[in-house]
């Protein structure tokens, strides 16, 4: 079941009928994180996923900021603009809004997105900017060895907080439904099947596509993600939204459900306590964004359960769309600008 | 009656009155009519930095001062000769520069006893004799302005509102000014209110015929059309020009133009005049930040539009760290800076030559930018088109410099014709450049200008990655090798110092002048009008003006070491005085003043005069 609205998101971007493979999409860089590193994952599922999209590679960009995580563009055979500190939203929206021909993806991390680019990022989600945004998200400044993030959990004991970090984490799905993000996804490193699922999603969406990818440092945070990846508690605390289908987790006896409170959020409760009826199905293309966000706060306290998947996934007219139409509305109803006509507007006289 | 008619050869009108009064329009269609009768001319708004200050105070004083003349000037002037005064906040706020002798228009009307009181008058400036070494010309504005349009079916206060119409029927009458152009501006203007187009136009016609039937006026004043380098001229102001030198420059280069920018006096009218141009595939974008306008520029650049962000000091500021971002990348992209008052918000309505230095160095890192100085209003349309050329030849960012009175400011612009504007336009890299013939090297450079590359997003076989970490040359590869970096360093460095700029200009009409004075930006005006005056006298000097400030033209040194002594007049405690010291080794003598207002022709007049004389 495809997840997406409208499909049509890569319309714009010219593709090729040359097959590709995973080698195209690597670049002669040697990469340099530590050995396992969560990115490593991160970097063979995309090098594995893009030749599926069937894109001509040069229509292809990868932008990033600054941290571990954002030294991902070198490693891939697309174009490439490993930016500043937290401005890659900025200079994507740029690139994006003038070239609606390029398939724009965002390599961010949790410092870089939610910290010192905080402000491009919400921008750039209400905005409907045509990017995909991948948020790796380690709990952790990783290229700076190891200071707590803005995800990091209240207490975190590191370099820079050795009595214990006092701020509340953000939750950037929950942050990211706040900025109305058009489409909002969560997923894991280790789990390629599912990232890649995502990733398809967030490609054929036209527009911001949000995606958090719980990323493990393995030097500075190790084991942030295990309870997600232990396969002895996994199951009992990964929520998979899927649209369309009833919201249930956990085996056997301990099998859960997610129905509306009373109080208009959603809760969890055990599954044999509910009829089917009760129980939520999935909409993620639901254009209140409401119960989106009620489920982003599923994991609050933090990782008893954890959806992952598409929180949202709607259909709006991305800022580029809604640009060049103003482009062309203005030449359309007068005609394209003469730069003589421009200059002699207004009142003008003349000396012999 | 038959009155008396006077020949002047130049005239400076300020019109004053409440924000709320109409000044601007009123200054705008003086300047209009007196454009379409062919004198030379100069303007300068002065707006109150609050939007809605309280009416009938003197923070809420706006006004307008047009020089016109009939021969070239080069300044809106230092003091006007005829001030109109709305109100008394107009009167009180613009005697101090009024010089004895000059008319003033006063609006009786208005001077009740609580406006009066308003802004501390005791008495009635009017009535008693505290204007006597003015010639005062006490005329009831508002009712006059009410009673002329009494047949009309308008609310009493949109009769009250015409009385800026009623004015300049009154000035157009005194100067002789046509007054077609006006009242088809007004036909338009409220075309969808034709009873209230016909009471301003009654009003207009009504000032006319008041000052024809008036004794308060018994001279009238002719100032003949100037004889100007023949062509079609418009009016002109300095953000306009600077954003109609963007536009021509993305037709000239045939890259779609894409401006990022977040609002901020005094720029934002290049932002708002852009967005009007959609026809020429321009595309605006108004970002959350400076920082983001920045980015969102640099990004288009990226993928090969003319990106261009425009800011004033604050802004630039913010902006600094992606500008250096734009050097190590080697991209073109053009910032503007209209540089107000400061440090931090400082005046923001006011003008300043203070970031020179900011643009010049204000980055981490060896991290040189080109910097460029409109001189005029109309040079705004030169200087952007010069900062586009320099950008997409050398793939460099190029700062550009206006200022809060060059943006305001306007003069007539001969329009240039489209064939006389350079061809600018740029060749994308389409295939490898590897000596094997199949790989790029983003960062081989051009032997003659050192410019790397250029090959955007869609260009198949020549996917690179490019960033902020440093680069081994050719490559574009990261590298941490000491020597590479060197070299690197060098070689951006180079590539800027090696941009062809032309020579320095000496005006020096006898040749042997031994003092020179030089400027940069918009103190062109002020300084060249002083230098008439000092050569007027007798006295001989020099003049130049740098308008490219980075690199500084090749004969800079040999002109500054070939007069006695060099005189810099700055708007800033000796910005570009420093780097010419420190470059030329040459005793440059400054005269700075930080007042946020532009210089006047005769201090500097007598200025350069004390240097002349002194030894
Ligand atoms: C303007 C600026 N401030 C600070 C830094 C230092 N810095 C580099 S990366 C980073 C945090 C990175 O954390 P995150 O975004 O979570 O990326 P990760 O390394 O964990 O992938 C910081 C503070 C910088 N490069 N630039
Ligand atoms: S520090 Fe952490 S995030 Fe960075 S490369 Fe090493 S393991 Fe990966
Ligand atoms: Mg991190």
């Amino acid at each position: 079941m495809t997840d997406t609205l409208n499909g049509k998101g890569l319309a714009l971007i010219p593709r090729t009928d040359v097959k590709q493979t995973l080698k195209d999409f690597k670049s002669d860089q040697e990469v340099r994180w530590c050995p396992g590193c969560g990115d490593y994952a991160i970097l063979a599922a995309v090098q594995s996923f893009l030749p599926e999209l069937g894109l001509k590679r040069e229509n292809i960009v990868f932008v990033s900021g600054i941290g571990c995580s954002s030294r991902f563009p070198y490693y891939l055979n697309t174009y490439g603009f490993h930016s500043i500190h937290g401005r890659a939203p900025a200079i994507a929206t740029g690139l994006a809004a003038s070239r609606p021909d390029l398939s724009v993806w965002v390599i961010t991390g949790d410092g870089d997105a939610l910290s010192i680019g905080g402000n491009h990022l919400i921008h750039a989600l209400r905005r409907n900017v045509n990017l995909n945004i991948l948020l790796f998200n380690n709990r952790i400044y990783g290229l700076t060895k190891g200071q707590y993030s803005p995800t990091s959990e209240i207490g975190k004991i590191t370099k820079s907080t050795p009595m214990g970090s006092l701020d509340k984490p953000f939750n950037p799905i929950s942050l990211a439904l706040g900025a109305e993000a058009g489409f909002v996804a969560r997923t894991i490193d280790s789990d390629r099947k599912h990232l890649q699922g995502v990733l398809r999603q967030a490609a054929e969406h036209r527009g911001a596509s949000l995606v958090e990818i719980y990323q493990n440092c393995n030097i500075f945070n190790d084991g942030a993600f295990d309870t997600l990846k232990d396969p002895g508690t996994r199951d009992e605390i990964t929520v998979r939204l899927e649209h369309g289908q009833p919201i249930v987790f956990g085996t056997g006896d301990n099998e859960r459900a997610v129905r509306l409170s009373p109080t208009g959020g959603v809760e969890v409760v055990r599954r044999a306590e509910v009829s089917d009826g009760e129980i939520l199905v999935h909409d993620a293309h639901n254009p209140d964004p409401s119960l989106a966000f009620a489920l982003s706060r599923l994991d609050e306290p933090a990782f008893e359960h954890v959806p992952i998947g598409v929180f949202r996934s709607i259909d709006r007219p991305s800022y580029d769309q809604l640009l060049n139409e103003q482009v062309q509305t203005a030449t359309a109803d007068k005609g394209t600008g003469s730069l003589a006509d421009l200059l002699h507007g207004g009142d003008t006289w003349t000396i012999r | 009656m038959t009155k008396q008619v006077q020949q002047l050869d130049r005239v400076i009108i300020r019109f004053a009155g409440d924000s709320g009064d109409g000044m601007q329009l009123t200054g705008d269609r003086f300047t209009a009519e007196t454009a379409q009768f062919g004198n030379d001319l100069s303007t300068l708004p002065n707006f109150p930095a609050e939007i809605r200050a309280p009416a009938g105070t003197l923070p809420g004083v706006s006004s307008f001062q047009l020089h016109f003349a009939d021969h070239d000037i080069l300044t809106p002037g230092d003091a006007p000769n005829v001030l109109v005064a709305m109100n008394p906040a107009a009167l009180k706020a613009n005697l101090g520069d009024l010089p004895k002798g000059a008319d003033i228009i006063a609006n009786t009307d208005e001077f009740t006893k609580r406006n009066l009181a308003k802004v501390g008058y005791d008495g009635n400036p009017l009535e008693d004799d505290s204007l006597a070494e003015w010639r005062l010309h006490a005329v009831p504005l508002t009712s006059l302005t009410v009673k002329a349009l009494e047949g009309y079916d308008i609310s009493k206060k949109d009769a009250e509102r015409a009385k800026n119409m009623f004015a300049l029927g009154l000035l157009s009458w005194l100067y002789h000014r046509p007054t077609e152009g006006t009242i088809q501006f007004l036909e338009a203007k409220f075309a969808k209110k034709p009873e209230i187009a016909k009471a301003n136009i009654a009003a207009f016609q009504a000032g006319w015929n008041y000052g024809e039937t008036t004794e308060s006026f018994s001279v009238s004043y002719e100032i003949k059309p100037a004889t100007l380098r023949p062509g079609t001229y418009r009016n002109i102001s300095g953000n306009q020009a600077l954003a109609y030198g963007l536009i021509a420059a993305s037709v000239q280069s045939k890259l779609p133009l894409f401006l990022g920018s977040y609002p901020i006096t005094p720029a934002s009218d290049i932002l708002h005049e852009l967005s009007k141009h959609k026809r020429f595939g321009v595309r605006t974008f108004q970002a959350e930040d400076e920082i983001a306008g920045v980015g969102a520029a640099l990004g288009a650049a990226f993928g090969g539009s003319l990106g261009v962000t425009t800011t004033s000091g604050p802004g630039i500021a913010l902006k600094a760290e992606t500008v250096g971002l734009a050097v190590t990348t080697e991209l073109p992209l053009i910032i503007v800076d209209v540089q107000r008052a400061g440090p931090s918000t400082g005046m923001p309505t006011k003008t300043e030559q203070t970031d020179l230095l900011m643009a010049m160095y204000g980055r981490n890192g060896e991290s040189p930018v080109p910097v460029l100085a409109a001189a005029t209003p109309s040079d705004c349309f030169t200087m952007a088109i010069e900062a586009a050329r320099i950008a997409l030849k050398y793939r460099t960012p190029v700062m550009l410099l206006s200022d809060g009175y060059l943006a305001n400011g306007s003069e007539p612009w001969r329009i240039p014709d489209i064939d006389e504007l350079p061809d600018i336009s740029v060749l994308f890299t389409t295939e490898p450049n590897g000596a094997d013939g199949t790989t790029y090297l983003p960062y081989l450079r051009d032997p003659e200008t050192l410019a790397r590359p250029w090959a955007v997003p869609g260009t198949a076989g020549l996917e690179h990655r490019i960033g902020g970490i440093e680069k081994a040359d050719g490559t574009g590869n990261i590298s941490y090798d000491p020597d590479n970096h060197d070299k690197m360093v060098r070689l951006r460095q180079a590539k800027i110092d090696g941009i062809d700029v032309p020579d320095l200009v000496v005006d020096d009409p006898d040749g042997d002048a031994r003092v020179l004075v030089l400027g940069w930006g918009s103190t062109y005006g002020p300084i060249a009008a002083a230098a008439r005056r000092v050569r007027a006298s007798g006295h001989k000097v020099a003049q130049a003006h740098l308008r490219h400030l980075n690199p500084l033209p090749a004969n800079t040194g040999e002109v500054l070491r070939s007069y006695d002594k060099v005189l810099l007049p700055e708007i800033n405690l000796g910005q570009l005085a420093m780097l010419l010291r420190a470059r030329y080794l040459v005793d440059v003598i400054s005269y700075n003043r930080v007042r946020g207002l532009p210089f006047k022709a005769a201090e500097l007049a007598a200025v350069i005069q004390d240097v002349i004389e002194s030894d």
